[in-house]
């Protein structure tokens, strides 16, 4: 069998991914999050879990999702190669999102939780929580910064409409990290009925391995319908990194494969030099939001505001596990700006039709550097497959297009 | 530890028949001079223990009150480095143990065993971090104990006997008992026999797991908190509640202290 670095991750502790992940929490939510733990392994090794799981994902949120060869994208990249789009846009609420809640509300029911909380950036993990738990008959409350509030209304009323409380967070840079914060607050002060979905693959151990695996669904369906397609597996795969779980889903069923190329893109905001959120080309190791990983700060520790005109990927941190495939180099990440993303959002619309959210549009974006390392640039690629994760839908995106994109003389 | 400060307070306070008065007060909240005036003068209206509170970006399991004067502290540029000075200032002039109260990155991102040796240098007694439960605490409190400083163990009322074991094995000076589940500033209920109840309870697997002075603290605000406290404990912390005193200025906070140093008869 074929070795990689990452075969090795559980050797040290359970949750890291060589020095990163663990488990950094105030000592009230230790034992809670020790549960949530002994309660997931035991739920994932459950057939009769798993097929809950499969069953609504099946049946209510419309999986298996599209595979969708993109031509006349390629064409316009100047590639010989097939690429290929993973319809997570496709899914029930729009986005790669409801594959973890319906998870993750299915557990806290198990484990006989009555309140459900979570964090929101773009809104769509606040949807998808919030419509799972509609599903199921289940409060729940979703903390959002106020900055997002005002960018991504369509997605706050959805939530109100499925009977969900939106908190809005004034607090420090009023974007996703400071949901985050208010989120772990509500936990701390209800540990024993509030069951926390966070929405990426970070935090403290369980949540970045519970997270990728009910991500990995991505993943697993892309083998099969790839090889149903062209009988062999993808040469490449490509997904935008805000936490990273459209990314670790997409890749968990093939990290293990070294032939197959692993991009992660994250969001290069105004640009590297300027306010961004990229925290492999610019972030350190530190310890942050339960887990150690690679986050934004200064010298003295304190985290630094992130930037991005996606929402959901405007983080200083990243999951632990993409902190360890950038280190040992099993993948590699790019970071593409606003105006890239912009632009490439409406590329995408105008080849193939599909209008793509901000965040699934960075990781379009980077396509013609990702073509040009693997040499499938300049006509370049013939018979190779390059799969892009389209993680969710653009129609949240809408006000934030209209301002930046439609409202420029020069857009035809 | 040549002379332990932490041990003398908690021994001068059990021989006055009283519970020691640990008090909160976030570093730099107001700026270098209006800080080390407060906490001077919260010693000398007979705080015995300080916890100083290194100001954090991200502090998520503080409520309101603290998370304020950690923004107000760091807009006064508040960094780890102005703590420590501020801490030698104030050791120059008071004896008074200090413990730090905080949150990983900070420290860590110092290096821990510089960390530890800076914050020895500057003569801190303890330290404490909130996000650094016994199972990932190693790589700090080894240093720390090696730099000669206690590590101070934290339990909460969702800590079982054995984690109360685990939190004390690695522990010295002495055991923090959270008291409520919540961020701090939650206030404590005026008089709730449910919650005295539930407090004997915790602090029954605690002293059992412990031989080091146990001190209770959360959404204590008022004498009247602090005199219900005493009985069960060592030492009653405030923080939030001395935090607002301060906003006033040193004069109205050693006010506060005074009033609430005086319900800790045991
Ligand atoms: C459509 C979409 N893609 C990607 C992300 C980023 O999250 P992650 O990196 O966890 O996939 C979000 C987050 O809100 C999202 O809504």
């Amino acid at each position: 069998m074929l070795r990689t670095p990452v075969d090795h991750r559980d050797d040290d502790a359970p949750g890291s991914f060589g020095r990163f992940g663990g488990r950094y929490v105030a000592e009230t939510l230790m034992p809670v999050v020790l549960e949530l733990e002994a309660g997931w392994n035991a739920a994932w090794a459950d057939p009769d879990f798993r097929s809950d799981v499969a069953r609504m994902l099946a049946c209510w949120a419309g999986r298996p999702s599209a595979l969708s060869p993109a031509p006349r994208l390629a064409q316009a990249l100047g590639t010989a190669a097939r690429v290929w789009l993973k319809r997570e846009d496709l899914n029930h609420t729009g986005s790669h999102k409801i594959n973890n809640c319906v998870g993750q509300v299915l557990l806290a029911q198990r484990l006989g939780k009555r309140r459900i909380i979570a964090e929101t950036g773009a809104g769509q993990h606040g949807v998808a929580t919030a419509t799972v738990c509609a599903k199921l008959g289940l409060p729940c409350v979703v903390y959002m910064g106020a900055v997002d509030v005002a960018r991504q209304q369509l997605n706050v009323l959805r939530m109100q409409m499925l009977g969900a409380t939106v908190v809005p967070v004034e607090a420090g840079s009023a974007t996703l990290k400071d949901a985050i914060n208010e989120a772990l607050r509500d936990w701390v002060a209800h540990p024993h009925d509030t069951h926390y979905v966070i929405g990426s693959v970070m935090g403290p151990h369980p949540y970045p391995t519970m997270v990728r695996e009910l991500q990995r669904i991505i993943g697993a369906e892309v083998r099969h319908q790839l090889h149903a397609e062209v009988g062999k597996a993808p040469d490449a795969l490509v997904a935008c990194v805000g936490g990273g779980s459209n990314a670790m889903g997409l890749f968990a069923e093939f990290v293990a494969d070294a032939t197959v190329a692993l991009f992660g893109v994250e969001a290069a905001g105004c640009g590297l030099h300027d306010r961004h959120a990229a925290t492999m080309a610019r972030g350190s190791e530190g310890v942050y939001h339960g887990m150690r990983s690679r986050v934004l700060q200064d010298d003295d520790g304190q985290l630094l505001e992130a930037h991005s005109i996606s929402a959901g990927l405007d983080y200083p941190g990243v999951g632990p596990e993409h902190a360890w495939l950038h280190e040992c180099g099993r993948a590699r990440y790019l970071a593409v700006d606003d105006a890239a993303a912009l632009a490439a959002a409406l590329q995408l619309a105008r080849s193939e039709g599909i209008l793509p959210a901000l965040e699934s549009a960075h990781a379009f974006a980077a396509l013609p550097e990702v073509l040009a390392t693997l040499g499938f640039d300049r006509g370049r690629g013939e018979g190779r497959d390059v799969v892009v994760n389209l993680s969710g839908r653009g129609d949240k995106d809408m006000p934030t297009f209209a301002a930046q994109l439609l409202a420029r003389p020069e857009t035809p | 530890m040549s002379s332990d400060r932490i041990a003398a307070a908690f021994a001068r306070a059990a021989s006055e028949r009283r519970a020691a008065l640990v008090a909160y007060l976030t570093a730099y909240d107001g700026g270098f001079e209006h800080s080390l005036s407060c906490l001077l003068a919260a010693i000398d209206a007979g705080a015995d223990v300080i916890e100083l509170g290194v100001p954090f970006s991200d502090p998520s399991a503080d409520g309101p009150t603290i998370c304020a004067a950690m923004v107000r502290a760091r807009e006064h540029g508040a960094t780890l480095t102005h703590v420590l000075s501020l801490l030698a200032q104030l050791r120059a002039q008071r004896d008074t143990p200090v413990v730090l109260f905080g949150y990983a990155n900070p420290l860590l991102r110092r290096g821990a065993t510089r960390f530890a040796d800076d914050a020895r240098a500057a003569g801190a007694d303890g330290v404490l971090v909130v996000d650094l439960p016994p199972e990932s605490a190693a790589i700090l409190r080894e240093p720390v104990r090696a730099a000669g400083l206690h590590w101070i163990g934290l339990v909460a009322p969702t800590t079982s006997a054995a984690r109360c074991e685990l939190v004390a094995r690695g522990a010295s000076g002495f055991l923090y008992a959270i008291t409520r589940a919540g961020t701090t500033g939650t206030a404590l209920a005026e008089a709730d026999s449910d919650e005295d109840a539930a407090l004997r309870r915790q602090l029954a697997l605690v002293r059992a797991a412990t031989r080091l002075p146990v001190v209770a603290g959360f959404g204590v605000r008022t004498p009247e908190h602090v005199a219900r406290l005493a009985p069960h404990a060592e030492g009653v912390v405030v923080g939030s509640a001395l935090v607002e005193a301060a906003l006033a200025g040193p004069s109205v906070l050693g006010a506060s202290v005074r009033a609430l140093r005086e319900a800790t008869a045991r």
